[in-house]
């Protein structure tokens, strides 16, 4: 099957797009997660509701709302484009934004398992060992989750390929710039005649998605390996 | 030193324990389990906070709730081997090994990897994982892992109990060589009098939550509330000697006990060497008269100091054997008959096959 130059554009830019929002969220997942296993604080629960919205929300709604918080007069948004020169809205770095958002809730859940599975007693011990508490997180912690930040990365990275509704509500569907895959399949449908693109398009997510879920746990499993379980 | 005087509440359990042992040395924290043993050294290593705790170690003061002084546990140069090892299952067991090691601040360590490799016995095991290695193997690394982190005081929670039998064998031996080898003040915790009487050099006798008896192990085997703990049958003073002669043929030594000789089955020792032995209470004759003709090995001359009741219908007779203390157990009807009471002269009978298995080898001088 030979690509067309619109479709290679679209793959490129899904592929980008979500390998952006893995590589951008993946620490701040890290951390959250963490906090949500070993954190004591008041506002738990709230913090683990909202992480999780975006899996229950419409993907518009929260397109929606991050174009109130990231659109041109919306308030990060508007200093961003004064302050730093970043526009997000519109721009592709806006669509990995999207994504990333979309993606984060299935990142803290597998990479919070992960954590949930560390001993304590295995920190504690690199303690009396004189390992600080960064010392203990890179050392003991964060080897042992692995598996699970892997599974939980190309899960989202797969997921991110096939964002569509909070990408066209935040970044629009300009080609070569936020039409990635299931966006230019969306247009396609769209256009009368299209429907040979769209089988086209639809067997690329397809595939697409297939290589994800398969790496996934090919790479989990090798990880799990090296930790010996 | 190692003064400790902790106390903790929760969930309807207290405990509140005072003890002060010598160091070097082996401290065994013995009692039933559940009676705060491991709540104790969680406290003394620093990963517990105690409602009030004052934790003293050869003059340093690590913890002291009224002065608002708390060292962190990664600033204490405690090492803890835990019940189940503990190894880092990402590491090989030489990264193991080494992982406490470069987190200590000394420039010339002490304790050497090569050291303890020979002194455990890790040559085989330094490549491989940690779930690759058997149960004994695992605490041997785990034993090395904390000591290379040139710990003050080193801090042992149950390390056999994970063990059967025969692996438990295979680990003591490595034990008794730490403590003959590094002058590192170990405190063991244990509810298996057999390990304490082949390691400890002082017992701290617990009982839900608070300490009973302390002190070195001849005095405290002869306190009464041992008895419920250990069990009657286990009943029986400890006594060390000197190695005086041997008899390699039959393994047999002579050692001199108090003011006089005690002939015991204990294998590989050396004149000169120090050996442990616990002589059974149930296993001991008491005469009033100079025996004769008889095949018991051991006649010991001594006074009794004190006759108490023990089970049932028996009594329990502690005697002095010129400076040390042995006890015998005897029927009511025996101590009547022998008119047995305190600051009578009697002979104290050994069969010197009954310390077969209750004697063991401290250490050499």
């Amino acid at each position: 099957m030979h690509l067309t130059p619109a479709e290679l554009d679209a793959l490129r830019l899904s592929l980008s797009v979500a390998a952006r929002s893995v590589l951008f969220s993946l620490p701040f997942a890290i951390l959250i997660a963490w906090l949500l296993t070993r954190g004591r604080f008041a506002g738990r629960w709230l913090l683990d509701a909202l992480v999780h919205l975006p899996l229950v929300l419409p993907p518009v709604a929260v397109g929606y709302v991050l174009l109130l918080l990231f659109g041109h007069k919306g308030p990060i948004g508007g200093w961003l484009e004064t302050h730093v020169g970043i526009q997000l809205a519109f721009s592709t770095a806006g669509a990995a934004l999207a994504t990333a958002v979309m993606a984060f809730p299935l990142m803290v859940r597998s990479i919070r398992l992960a954590l949930e599975n560390v001993d304590p007693g295995l920190e504690a011990a690199a303690r009396t060992l004189g390992a600080k508490p960064l010392d203990r997180f890179v050392t003991i912690t964060l080897p042992l989750i692995v598996p699970g930040v892997i599974a939980g990365a190309v899960t989202a990275f797969a997921a991110g390929l096939g964002e569509f509704g909070a990408v066209i509500t935040f970044a629009s569907n300009i080609p070569g710039i936020t039409r990635t895959i299931p966006l230019a399949l969306y247009t396609a449908i769209q256009s009368p005649g299209g429907d040979d693109q769209a089988l086209r398009l639809a067997v690329m997510s397809f595939v697409l998605g297939l290589i994800g879920l398969l790496l996934a746990e090919l790479l989990a499993r090798r990880a799990r390996q090296r930790v010996g379980r | 030193m190692l003064k400790i005087k902790i106390a903790k509440r929760r969930d309807g359990f207290a405990l509140d324990a005072q003890f002060e042992v010598p160091t070097p040395g082996v401290v065994a924290l013995f009692g039933r389990s559940g009676c705060g043993k491991t709540t104790a050294v969680n406290i003394i290593s620093g990963l517990l906070a105690a409602d009030s705790a004052y934790i003293e170690l050869d003059g340093h003061v690590l913890t002291d709730t009224t002065a608002g002084i708390a060292i962190p546990p990664e600033q204490r140069r405690i090492g803890y081997v835990f019940q189940d090892g503990r190894l880092f299952p990402h590491m090989s067991v030489l990264r193991n090994l080494e992982y406490g090691l470069e987190r200590t601040r000394a420039s010339q360590p002490a304790i050497t990897v090569d050291q303890i490799v020979s002194l455990l016995g890790l040559e085989q095991l330094l490549r491989r994982q940690p779930y690759q290695l058997s149960g004994g193997e695992r605490q041997r690394v785990s034993l090395g892992r904390a000591l290379l982190s040139q710990p003050a005081l080193l801090l042992l929670d149950e390390p056999l109990a994970a063990l059967d039998a025969s692996r438990r064998e295979e680990v003591l031996p490595y034990l008794e060589r730490l403590r003959d080898n590094l002058s590192i003040p170990m405190v063991y915790v244990s509810h298996q009098f057999e390990e304490v009487l082949q390691l400890a050099t002082h017992v701290v006798l617990m009982d839900a939550g608070h300490v009973v008896a302390q002190g070195p192990l001849s005095q405290v085997s002869l306190v009464p509330q041992l008895r419920a703990i250990v069990g009657p049958d286990s009943v029986g003073a400890v006594v060390d000697g000197v190695v005086t002669s041997v008899d390699t043929s039959c393994g047999m030594a002579v050692i001199s006990v108090g003011s006089g000789l005690l002939n015991v089955s204990v294998p590989r020792v050396s004149v000169g060497d120090r050996v442990r032995v616990q002589l059974l209470a149930r296993d001991i004759i008491l005469a009033t008269e100079e025996p004769r003709g008889l095949s018991v090995r051991n006649q010991l001359r001594g006074v009794i100091t004190s006759v108490v009741d023990d089970e049932d219908d028996a009594r329990l007779v502690t005697v002095d054997v010129g400076g040390c203390n042995v006890l015998s157990r005897v029927t009511r009807g025996a101590v009547e008959a022998l008119s047995l009471q305190s600051g009578s002269s009697v002979w104290v009978l050994v069969k010197a096959v009954s310390t077969r298995g209750h004697a063991f080898r401290l250490g050499s001088g």
